[in-house]
């Protein structure tokens, strides 16, 4: 048994040894940022690794935003399971945190007589699923709720609880937690080896040595190299799965109401039309299988090819400039379901293969690899009065900084960006490490303009900060 | 500035101040309109501008000829700029800088927030002066990576002449529009070196001698060739383009998009004022009114396509007689 108050086994009593903790999390995405929080809650101490200059930068650093409450979840499945612990937990911590809620409601939309057919085995399945306030509605019903969607819309199953969440703040937060709580973070830190002596790993990363009881293996889309460099073999292979996406500009969100999904197939969950947290409304994501694990790529026809998606469910769109496109990458295996890995022997545990769902899942996922550790009989002895930091609001729909006078200059207009957020954001606990770090902890430059006003300001702020920066050799012009 | 002063001071009591005319934005055309609204004996008017500083798009256009028409003289964009700025103030007409409308509301009456706070002003008529912004790379839905080193004309001349920095050496310039070559201007001065200004149409799309103005800044034209694709991780590394069905790799430190101008009219759109289908700038009578008769529109905003700056100066007045006519016969 392990406790707080038992970790002299853990002393970091060489010199060379960089950081230990009782666990170490490897991949600061968004499940690695709920695993940290989950864990030092519960009274182990962690050390979160991450291989990028800051943290979400491989597969949650491009989501759909969507807090599911596991309607169309294979039924009985571990990802079934953390998809409702997760929804329910959010729910429970969301504010506190300070993390926004847009209760939009979701429409599983049949646009054929195909689809419609299936629309009665989703139901069917929600049921199953405990999720017992679905609703089929017909073509009335979805005038009423939605207006302005394409009247060809010819039946839909009506989701209440299918919400939308802002996907950088929330595991930012869940991080946040975890370092106001004595949680520790590695940017920059590569895993590169390391070895199990029966009691402890030690783990080479590019940063240098750390040592720990336990790890957990949450480096989504590199989860199976991580896997085979440390244990020798993998489960699973990752399979990534890229999804490109459409912004429109905030004047659409006036369009729509729900979050409207195509009825899905057993690969994916199709292309979506959604509001964003932040005001805008977007169209995505493809499914297309790839080989690299950090090309996100766009690409013209497949990028028309949504917009025109977006334009035949909801014509209003066609007046509406495109305000960004992107693309994220999904860590999908050979196989449907959650790839965990549960090595007792070896102190190890690996959660692989958390694809969509993964933004919803994470705070499940993080009780689970808790109970699976309590299985290693640990017990840590949980914080009984535990920090609960607040991160800043950048929702649309709740009052933004710009609203709080002294905020020094507006920077970004487009997104309405004050120099007070991006300055909270270069500081802190868990400070921005990249430009795109701070355009995740703040939007700057992700509005409509992309950049042509405030870019400039930016750079000027920024400069020197990160190893990437927007201007070069700024000493010599 | 005594008055603007006043308006500050008014505005931090009550939260609310009206006036007769509030113009938003102070390039070009606001601040011509400014003057000209003044001269026809309008005292009430206000300027907002959400920048710290006022004068527009002219401040980060550090080349010539600007300001023929207005001063009679040949004035570098900044000059012109701060000249503008400054003739405002001696006519005491409040310019609030760092003041940024939040919405357009019915008949004329703007929510605005500034460092010091949120207020309203409920001005019996408006003019929209936002001017125009060129289409980012996103909505020009080109294919690739989006690494460092992307920006616009617009970006690129706020960061050399206003930040004194350079977001990339060796770019490949995209466009051929009149500000292609105030791009072009602004690279030379910042001894930036384009790889090459690229053109889909089979002529560049100004009508002066403009391969000359290539092959002075050194940048050779490329006709009938489109990007296909942005290659880079961290900052561009290169860039594929198709020259006559021919594709190549051009190797280059950055990409810059210029022109394809689009009106920057998102406040119009949040608030309800119908636009044009085609242009999406603000709909307008004959008289420049839009769609609610409190709000008339000008300058960039309104043109299709984009104008340089002393037209826009020049617009501004016109709409300003337009805003005084109709006052006048309201009454007001």
């Amino acid at each position: 048994m392990i406790t707080r108050s038992n970790s002299d086994t853990l002393s970091c009593d060489r010199r060379r040894i960089l950081a230990c903790a009782d666990v170490v999390i490897i991949g600061g995405g968004v499940v690695g940022c709920a695993v940290a929080r989950r864990l030092t809650l519960e009274g182990a101490t962690v050390l979160l690794l991450e291989k990028a200059p800051d943290i979400l930068d491989g597969a949650s650093k491009g989501n759909s935003a969507i807090l599911h409450t596991g309607f169309d979840a294979p039924p009985g499945t571990l990802e079934w399971k953390c998809v409702q612990e997760g929804h329910r937990e959010y729910l429970e911590i969301h504010e506190s945190l300070g993390l926004p809620l847009l209760k939009t409601g979701a429409m599983v939309v049949a646009w054929n007589e195909e689809e419609e057919k299936r629309l009665a085995a989703v139901f069917e399945k929600g049921g199953k699923n405990g999720v017992d306030d679905l609703r089929l509605i017909g073509q009335n019903e979805i005038h009423q709720l939605e207006p302005n969607l394409d009247p060809s819309a010819r039946a839909a199953i009506y989701v209440p609880r299918e919400y939308v969440i802002d996907p950088w703040s929330a595991p930012l937060a869940y991080l946040l937690q975890a370092v106001e709580n004595g949680g520790k973070v590695l940017c920059d830190a590569e895993v590169t080896g390391g070895s199990f002596d029966g009691h402890h790993w030690r783990l080479e990363t590019s940063r240098g040595l750390v040592k720990s009881r336990y790890v957990v293996n949450c480096a989504g889309l590199y989860g199976d190299i991580v896997d085979q460099r440390l244990l020798g073999e993998s489960d699973f292979t990752i399979m990534p799965r890229k999804g490109q996406f459409v912004v429109f500009d905030k004047a659409a969100a006036k369009l729509i109401n729900s979050i409207i999904l195509p009825v899905p197939s057993a690969r994916t969950k199709g292309i979506v039309l959604f509001p964003t947290i932040f005001g805008n409304m977007m169209v995505g994501p493809t499914a297309e299988d790839q080989k690299s694990r950090d090309d996100a790529s766009v690409d013209t026809q497949t990028l028309s090819m949504l917009a025109e998606k977006g334009k035949t469910m909801l014509p209003g769109l066609a007046d509406i400039p495109v305000t960004a496109t992107y693309a994220g990458i999904r860590p999908a295996t050979e196989e449907s379901p959650y790839r965990i890995r549960n090595d007792h022997e070896r102190n190890w545990i690996t959660l692989g293969g958390i694809r969509s769902t993964g933004l919803t899942a994470a705070l499940g996922l993080a009780r689970h690899v808790h109970s699976l550790l309590q299985e290693h009989e640990v017990e840590f002895i949980p914080l009984k009065k535990p920090l609960i930091p607040k991160v800043p609001n950048l929702a649309e729909h709740l009052p933004r900084d710009y609203r709080t006078p002294g905020f020094g200059e507006i920077v970004c207009h487009c997104e309405m960006v004050t120099s007070r957020e991006i300055n909270a954001a270069l500081n802190g606990k868990l400070p921005a490490h990249s430009l795109s770090g701070l355009k995740r902890r703040t939007r700057v430059t992700m509005g409509r303009c992309q950049g042509f006003y405030c870019s400039a300001r930016l750079a000027e702020i920024t400069r020197g900060k990160f190893r990437d920066s927007l201007g070069v050799g700024e000493d010599d012009v | 500035m005594i008055l603007s002063a006043l308006v500050k001071m008014m505005s931090k009591a009550c939260n609310r101040t009206s006036c007769s005319v509030a113009i938003i934005g102070s390039g070009p055309t606001g601040i011509a309109a400014a003057l000209e609204l003044k001269k026809s004996g309008i005292t009430d008017i206000i300027i907002l501008e959400r920048e710290k500083e006022g004068g527009g798009v002219p401040r980060h256009c550090g080349h010539p000829p600007f300001g023929l028409h207005e001063y009679h003289r040949i004035l570098t964009g900044p000059v012109y700029a701060r000249r503008n700025v400054q003739t405002v103030q001696d006519e005491n007409i409040p310019l609030l800088l760092r003041h940024s409308v939040t919405s357009l509301g019915p008949n004329g009456l703007l929510e605005v927030v500034s460092p010091e706070g949120g207020m309203q002003i409920d001005a019996k008529r408006v003019l929209l002066a936002t001017g125009t912004r060129e289409t980012p790379r996103s909505a020009r839905f080109v294919s690739g990576t989006r690494p460092l080193g992307i920006c616009n004309t617009g970006a690129l001349q706020a960061m050399v002449y206003l930040k004194n920095m350079v977001p990339f050496r060796r770019p490949l310039v995209v466009g051929s529009e009149i500000v292609s070559f105030s791009a072009l201007w602004t690279c030379k001065k910042a001894g930036i070196q384009p790889v090459a200004m690229i053109e889909k149409e089979d002529h560049p799309q100004v009508r002066r001698p403009i391969s000359l103005a290539c092959r002075y800044f050194g940048v050779p034209l490329l006709l009938n060739t489109t990007i296909e694709k942005i290659i880079g991780t961290e900052r561009v590394r290169s860039v594929q383009i198709i020259q006559q069905d021919n594709q190549r790799e051009v190797t280059c430190d950055g990409v810059l998009f210029t022109g394809r101008f689009v009106p920057e009219s998102s406040l119009a759109r949040l608030g309800d004022l119908t636009l044009d289908a085609t242009t999406a700038c603000p709909l307008t009578d004959k008289h420049g009114r839009c769609s609610d008769p409190a709000y008339f529109a000008a300058g960039n905003l309104t043109h299709h396509p984009v104008r340089v700056a002393g037209q826009c100066f020049k617009s501004g007045r016109i709409i300003a007689k337009e805003i005084y006519k109709d006052l006048d016969s309201a009454g007001g």
